[in-house]
């Protein structure tokens, strides 16, 4: 299977019409693979492991039971290790559910950063009045659930910063991000609060590009790749549980690393 | 310990422990092998979708957190029963390295016996050594993996995120190696697979000649 961390354009349907014939005799020889080898595994387990909405369930459970066992193992004052600079990635990266080529740039004279839930001061904010906070940077490791990994280079003012400033409830639960290529996510609020965790505007000292969150994106050092949201235009402070977009689809809430 | 009682060759707890065991390894080797295939380290080399534990990458995730748990606290029970009741020294110890090679020539030469289930050979005991400690290095490699900032002293002392990866890959394969001999053996000497069922023969008292 594709990772569905890369999804390509869908093929022209035409390939698919040409090629049924072989298409079916594949399936039918995975089919009896995959038969034996479930075979195997049922003769262990006693059922069916790939359809069984129970074990669907307990595998969740044990996901949430390990979100807590993840947050215990937090060290909220352990730094992960940073790099020098002549180490920083340029460009960075790129990743998302699409190609780089779908990417829609936001345009900065409409943007806002709105704020929501348990904020005291909610009026939105504008780019040019987030760049007056003072920022801090970091060369840090950006690692991926796939197992790839790569130095970059971050700044901008500390997530704790800006929920300080606009009077956020520390302890509340949650703080959730809604961004402009729908692609909500939220993080635990112990890591919101680590020093490493910036709102980042700028990479490698220039101002951030289009294809990896302008104007501002989420960057901590203490997390998998896929839980830093590029061009956020939400903020929101919850102790009702916000999910994610890759969390709804079965990868882990906390993501820890 | 078992005094009066004469002992089986493997007492019902490590028959147990044994097959806990078997399903946890086969859980986080083919649930392993459908997170490995998103970015692989050998070039060329992707586990095919019957192999693999999971529809995609993240409920293979699922099943490895899942069956770390059984594996990692089923192992510690093994290993803690193994020091205290003395098995571990008593099935593995002593091995000298001149039994391996003799093991290793009368083996090529198609002289294998094995009439004597309780008595391990010199190259039996290497093998289980050897997935023994390959077994402790996954789980340390493993939350290595998992947390590598919270333990980055770990990491750096391991050579960095990617040489763990390459550790932890290498201690499947060690693992995966073993079982196939192992699984192998067991169905060449039929008995040995029963003696893991039913407990097998008979031992004398530890501490008398038999």
């Amino acid at each position: 299977m594709k990772s569905p961390f890369r999804p390509a354009k869908p093929p022209d349907p035409a390939i698919l019409d040409n090629h049924r014939g072989r298409i079916q005799l594949l399936e039918r020889r995975g089919f009896m693979r995959g038969g034996l080898s479930l075979g195997a595994i049922a003769l262990l387990t006693g059922c069916d492991v790939t359809s069984d909405p129970s074990i669907d369930k307990g595998l969740r459970l044990m996901s949430a039971w390990n979100d807590r066992v993840q947050a215990a193992l937090f060290d909220p004052n352990h730094l992960a290790p940073t790099y020098p600079a002549s180490m920083i990635l340029k460009p960075p990266k790129f990743n998302a559910y699409y190609d780089i080529t779908q990417v829609k740039p936001v345009d900065v004279s409409g943007w806002k950063l709105e704020l929501a839930g348990s904020i005291a001061d909610k009026r939105p904010w504008t780019l040019e009045r987030l760049m007056t906070l003072p920022t801090s940077e970091m060369v840090i490791k950006h690692i991926c659930v796939e197992g790839w990994d790569y130095i970059g280079g971050w700044s901008g003012p500390t997530l704790r910063s800006f929920l300080e400033r606009v009077g956020a409830d520390l302890h509340a639960r949650y703080v959730a991000f809604k961004t402009a290529d729908d692609y909500p996510s939220s993080i635990d609020m112990a890591t919101a609060l680590h020093p490493q965790t910036l709102l980042a505007t700028r990479y490698a000292g220039e101002t951030l590009a289009d294809p990896f969150g302008f104007p501002v994106r989420l960057r901590m050092s203490t997390k998998l790749g896929y839980k830093n949201p590029k061009w956020i235009t939400a903020i929101e402070v919850t102790n009702q549980y916000p999910g994610g977009y890759w969390e709804n689809l079965g990868e882990g809430w906390f993501a820890g690393i | 310990m078992n005094k009066g009682r004469t002992r089986r060759l493997h007492p019902l707890a490590v028959r147990i422990m044994h097959w806990i065991n078997a399903f946890a390894m086969l859980v986080m080797i083919m649930s392993g092998w459908g997170i490995y295939d998103d970015y692989v380290i050998i070039h060329g080399l992707h586990f095919s979708s019957s192999l693999r534990l999971g529809s995609w990458a993240a409920p293979s995730l699922l099943w490895h957190f899942a069956g770390m748990w059984l594996l990692a606290l089923n192992g510690l029970a093994y290993l803690v029963y193994g020091l205290v009741t003395g098995r571990l020294r008593e099935r593995m110890l002593p091995i000298h390295a001149a039994d391996v090679v003799q093991t290793v020539r009368d083996t090529l030469h198609f002289k294998i016996k094995h009439d004597d289930l309780t008595v391990y050979n010199a190259v039996q005991k290497l093998l289980y050594i050897v997935v023994i400690l390959a077994g402790i290095s996954q789980v340390v490699t493993g939350l290595l993996i998992w947390k590598p900032v919270q333990f980055s002293s770990g990491v750096a002392l391991l050579g960095g995120f990617q040489a763990v990866r390459i550790d932890h890959f290498i201690g499947m394969c060690v693992i995966v190696g073993f079982l196939i001999v192992h699984v192998a053996l067991s169905l060449l000497v039929p008995q040995t697979l029963w003696a893991m069922l039913s407990g097998g023969p008979r031992l004398q008292p530890r501490g008398e000649s038999p």
